[in-house]
């Protein structure tokens, strides 16, 4: 009997005072495409990285095709054919696709053969890529293909995935799931790290569950529904929040004729952006990242200006005001980055709140800040929004990234604004900490306050939002009914307008 | 091969062990290198670092050098917190001692309980004039801010030197480049009879105090320590990174100033070319040795001016150059460093592994 493509026994990484993995076992067939679920912190990081030699295991042996495996760093697994493609991709902006091949492979230079391989690759996989392109100039998705261009030319057994349809529209996902297809029908393995319940069952064929570093089950996803592979990761029954009926009140945010330039020299700009928020209502827009949803939360919480009439809450006029004073009127903002941008790292939980609600709260009075409200007050956000650490002296980097995330959109909905605008509200959360976010963000529409929700993720901004639009190359689309449009309308809509993207003869 | 891999999780008491470890371990490399010497390493410890504090004079020459240090410190720690370098507080000290210096000259013989805090005033906002430059033009032009205060200090230096030279000169001095004496009035009076120790040490203490409640509890303090760790957040907070830089050097600049007045009005008594002793320099290590916390500094502009006296006592005792302060100053800082370093990293012994063999890499 042939042994499998890759196994792992007992695979165990320490931390301090965390198992981040307790005797993990795995094994992944030839040509099997192998999801690995699990929460955040269930362990699925660590674990990848100790295939990819990113990190070496406290306990526990890896084989590859039956031989000892035990890479010291990247470089060897890929020598030993072991290739891995990551969410954030390390590409460098001002190369060309072939220059970034080359780079990443030890030995090799951006020649004639090579760009002559990367054309040979990209066809045989479907993958289409001009090696000669800036990648400045290449959306997400073509991104993507370099980097798993870069891995195949590799000639890899096995390849790992980390979460890689989350900067995808429909579409691209869709052409990545062939190609994944077609790589596994040539007997390449491959292991599939997703949240995202639906793609797994469409392409993998088994699953190994991860809870708290331990290893919970294997699953066959065609067999079992996304109900149940969604409890076997959380561990119990969970509730998905539900759009409710909702009749909009007054004209709460209005935004018109937006335009601003970035301040990232490959950023996008924003280009006369309209739209109005009601009160009791959640306009979505979705769109894929890097068209211009940084710029367009930073317009609106006041960390950019604009002139006076471009952004009017309540009616008044507030396109020159800082955050402070845009808080004190009504407007909170969420912004997508949790550490360094939503909360300071080393500054407690009692010492974050001051970021954002000192105004509001009335934690500061004539410059002097009030230490014992502000952890009072804190102390009732990690309440009502169940944020597990161990109290409001924690430092905020040593939170979960679903619990920082709860205590960061808890902190601004406690303040009970009249507009909230959130960016990326559930990016890398649980299953569970995003119900509630979705929850609590309901609730407060529910009570009277307009929500603007930007976000990459189509199932929650169809699941939460009541109108819908688009942003693309910094424009946003005409806001409709969520009813009204089709998962293949808005995946046109999020790559069609996204800019001259021109397609490359093959 | 030996690398440095950052430690998963930094010990917190590391950060008040590291500059007690630093002073520790100064003064074992000061015994290494007193043996090195030929001089006994027992008694030469003893020399710079204990007998000064078995006598009260030398106790107040400690307070008379701590003085000055422990104000440019804490002035420099707001903004070193927010990473704004303002490296150049030798030169507003300079001009503050200038400033100060030239209204006593210009209100001489007057007598009044106003002269002092006049000078005080015009030694605070010419120091915050001076550190005002570097302000506008790295808030203006981005022009950066450390090499700015640091060549303005030269700038300074040399317009003290012009002005004791001539206007300023002694009219009676026999020529010789110093001012006249200050009278009594423009003279900082000292705490005790017979002591060189002056109430500009009662001034630095409400300093610390004053430091230490904005840092914990004014937004201003709040302020400084988001921006200097996640910029960003600061943004997010409402708050304008130019106002940062201008607060913290004029903060900075107006302590230094100050700290540059009660110099030479208290100890050198007169405006000479040599006001600028390098205290504007030593302060910057005080600040780090104090971990950038009021209290710390307090601490540590105390263990820096004992190595003045100390390093003193052994240029007497132990006929040693000068130099020795410099060395004592120097190690504390080299070792401070060094094991912030080992703090955060741990030094691991790679072991040269065998590449992998070609076989396994045309698989």
């Amino acid at each position: 009997m042939t042994p499998p493509r890759f196994e792992a026994a007992n695979l165990t990484k320490r931390f301090p005072g965390v198992l981040a993995n307790d005797a993990v076992s795995l094994h992944v067939e030839a040509g099997e495409i192998h999801a690995l679920l699990g929460e955040n912190g269930a362990g699925k990081s660590t674990m990848v990285k100790m295939i990819y030699g990113l990190m070496r295991p406290d306990g526990g042996e890896m084989r590859l095709d039956g031989q000892p495996y035990s890479p010291a760093k990247p470089a060897e697994a890929r020598a030993m054919g072991v290739g891995m493609v990551f969410q954030h991709f390390s590409l460098f902006d001002a190369l060309t696709v072939a220059e970034n091949i080359a780079l990443g492979i030890s030995g090799m230079r951006p020649t004639r053969a090579l760009s002559q391989k990367i054309i040979d690759v990209s066809n045989s996989y479907g993958l289409a890529l001009d090696p000669d392109r800036h990648v400045q100039s290449l959306s997400a998705g073509e991104r993507q293909r370099v980097e798993i261009v870069r891995c195949l030319l590799q000639n890899p057994r096995m390849l790992i995935m980390d979460e890689p349809t989350s900067v995808l529209t429909p579409q691209e996902a869709e052409t990545l799931f062939e190609t994944l297809r077609r790589l596994a029908a040539d007997g390449c393995s491959i292991l599939y790290i997703s949240h995202k319940l639906d793609e797994i069952r469409a392409l993998c064929s088994r699953a190994t569950v991860l809870r708290h570093g331990r290893l919970v089950g294997a699953a066959d996803p065609r067999q079992t529904s996304a109900r149940e592979l969604a409890e076997m990761m959380i561990g119990g029954a969970w509730n998905a929040a539900g759009a409710k009926a909702m009749t909009p009140g007054r004209a709460r945010l209005e935004v018109q004729n937006l335009s601003l330039a970035s301040e990232d020299p490959f950023g996008v700009a924003l280009k006369e952006i309209g739209f109005t928020v009601h009160a009791g209502e959640i306009l979505g827009i979705a769109g894929i990242a890097g068209n211009g949803q940084t710029e367009l939360l930073d317009a609106l919480s006041g960390e950019r200006r604009t002139a006076p009439g471009c952004i009017r809450l309540n009616g008044a006029a507030i396109g020159d005001l800082g955050p402070t004073r845009r808080r004190r009127l009504g407007l909170c903002a969420v912004p997508e980055e949790r550490l360094g941008h939503g909360a300071a790292p080393e500054l407690s939980l009692g010492h974050n709140v001051l970021l954002s609600a000192r105004t509001r709260q009335g934690l500061e009075r004539r410059g002097f800040l009030s230490l014992t409200r502000a952890r009072a007050f804190a102390d009732d956000v990690a309440k009502r929004f169940d944020v597990r650490s161990s109290g409001v002296h924690a430092e905020a980097r040593t939170l979960s990234g679903g619990n920082l995330q709860k205590f960061i959109v808890g902190r601004e909905i406690a303040q009970n604004p009249d507009v909230l605008c959130v960016l990326q509200p559930t990016w890398g959360v649980d299953a569970a900490a995003a119900a509630a976010i979705h929850t609590a963000i309901l609730t407060l529409a529910a009570d009277g306050a307009a929500v603007l929700v930007i976000s990459q993720d189509l199932g929650e901004l169809l699941a939460i939002s009541s109108r819908f639009s688009v942003i693309a190359d910094g424009r946003v689309s005409e806001p409709r009914a969520v009813g009204d449009v089709t998962v293949e309308e808005i995946g046109l809509l999020m790559g069609g307008q996204a800019g001259p993207s021109e397609a490359i003869a093959v | 091969m030996i690398r440095l891999e950052p430690r998963p999780t930094a010990s917190t008491a590391m950060i008040y062990i590291a500059p007690a470890a630093a002073i520790l371990l100064s003064m074992a490399a000061g015994m290494g290198l007193f043996w090195a010497l030929g001089e006994d390493p027992v008694r030469g410890i003893g020399m710079v670092f204990i007998e000064p504090l078995t006598d009260w004079f030398y106790i107040s020459e400690i307070s008379v050098k701590g003085t000055p240090l422990l104000l440019i410190a804490i002035g420099l720690s707001f903004g070193f917190r927010a990473g704004i370098w303002n490296i150049g507080a030798e030169g507003q000290f300079t001009v503050g001692a200038l400033a100060g210096g030239a209204t006593a000259l210009a209100l001489y013989d007057m007598e009044g309980l106003w002269v002092l805090p006049l000078m005080a005033l015009a030694s605070i906002a010419a120091g915050m004039a001076w550190a005002a430059i570097p302000a506008f033009l790295r808030t203006r032009l981005n022009t950066n801010e450390i090499l700015v205060t640091l060549m303005l200090t030269y700038v300074a230096t040399h317009i003290l030197s012009i002005l004791v030279h001539g206007p300023l000169k002694d009219p009676t001095g026999f020529n010789f480049p110093e001012s006249r004496l200050f009278h009594d009035a423009a003279t900082v009076p000292v705490l005790f009879e017979g002591a060189r120790a002056h109430v500009g040490l009662l001034a630095a203490f409400l300093v610390v105090a004053v430091a230490w409640l904005t840092l914990r509890y004014h937004v201003f303090g709040f302020q400084m320590k988001v921006t200097g760790q996640a910029p960003r957040a600061a943004r997010f907070a409402g708050f304008v990174q130019p106002r940062a830089v201008w607060a913290c050097l004029l903060i900075s600049g107006g302590l230094a100033g100050f700290a540059g007045m009660l110099e030479a009005a208290g100890p050198v008594g007169q405006l000479v070319p040599a006001i600028p002793v390098g205290y504007g320099f030593t302060a910057i290590i005080v600040a780090f040795l104090g971990r950038l916390q009021p209290l710390g500094i307090l601490f540590a502009s105390f263990v820096m001016a004992l190595t003045y006296i100390g390093g003193e006592a052994a240029q007497i005792d132990m006929n040693l150059p000068n130099a020795i302060t410099g060395v004592f100053q120097g190690m504390f800082l080299f070792l401070l460093l060094g094991i912030d370093v080992l703090t955060r990293y741990r030094v691991r012994r790679i072991p040269r592994r065998p590449a992998p063999s070609a076989a396994l890499r045309g698989a």
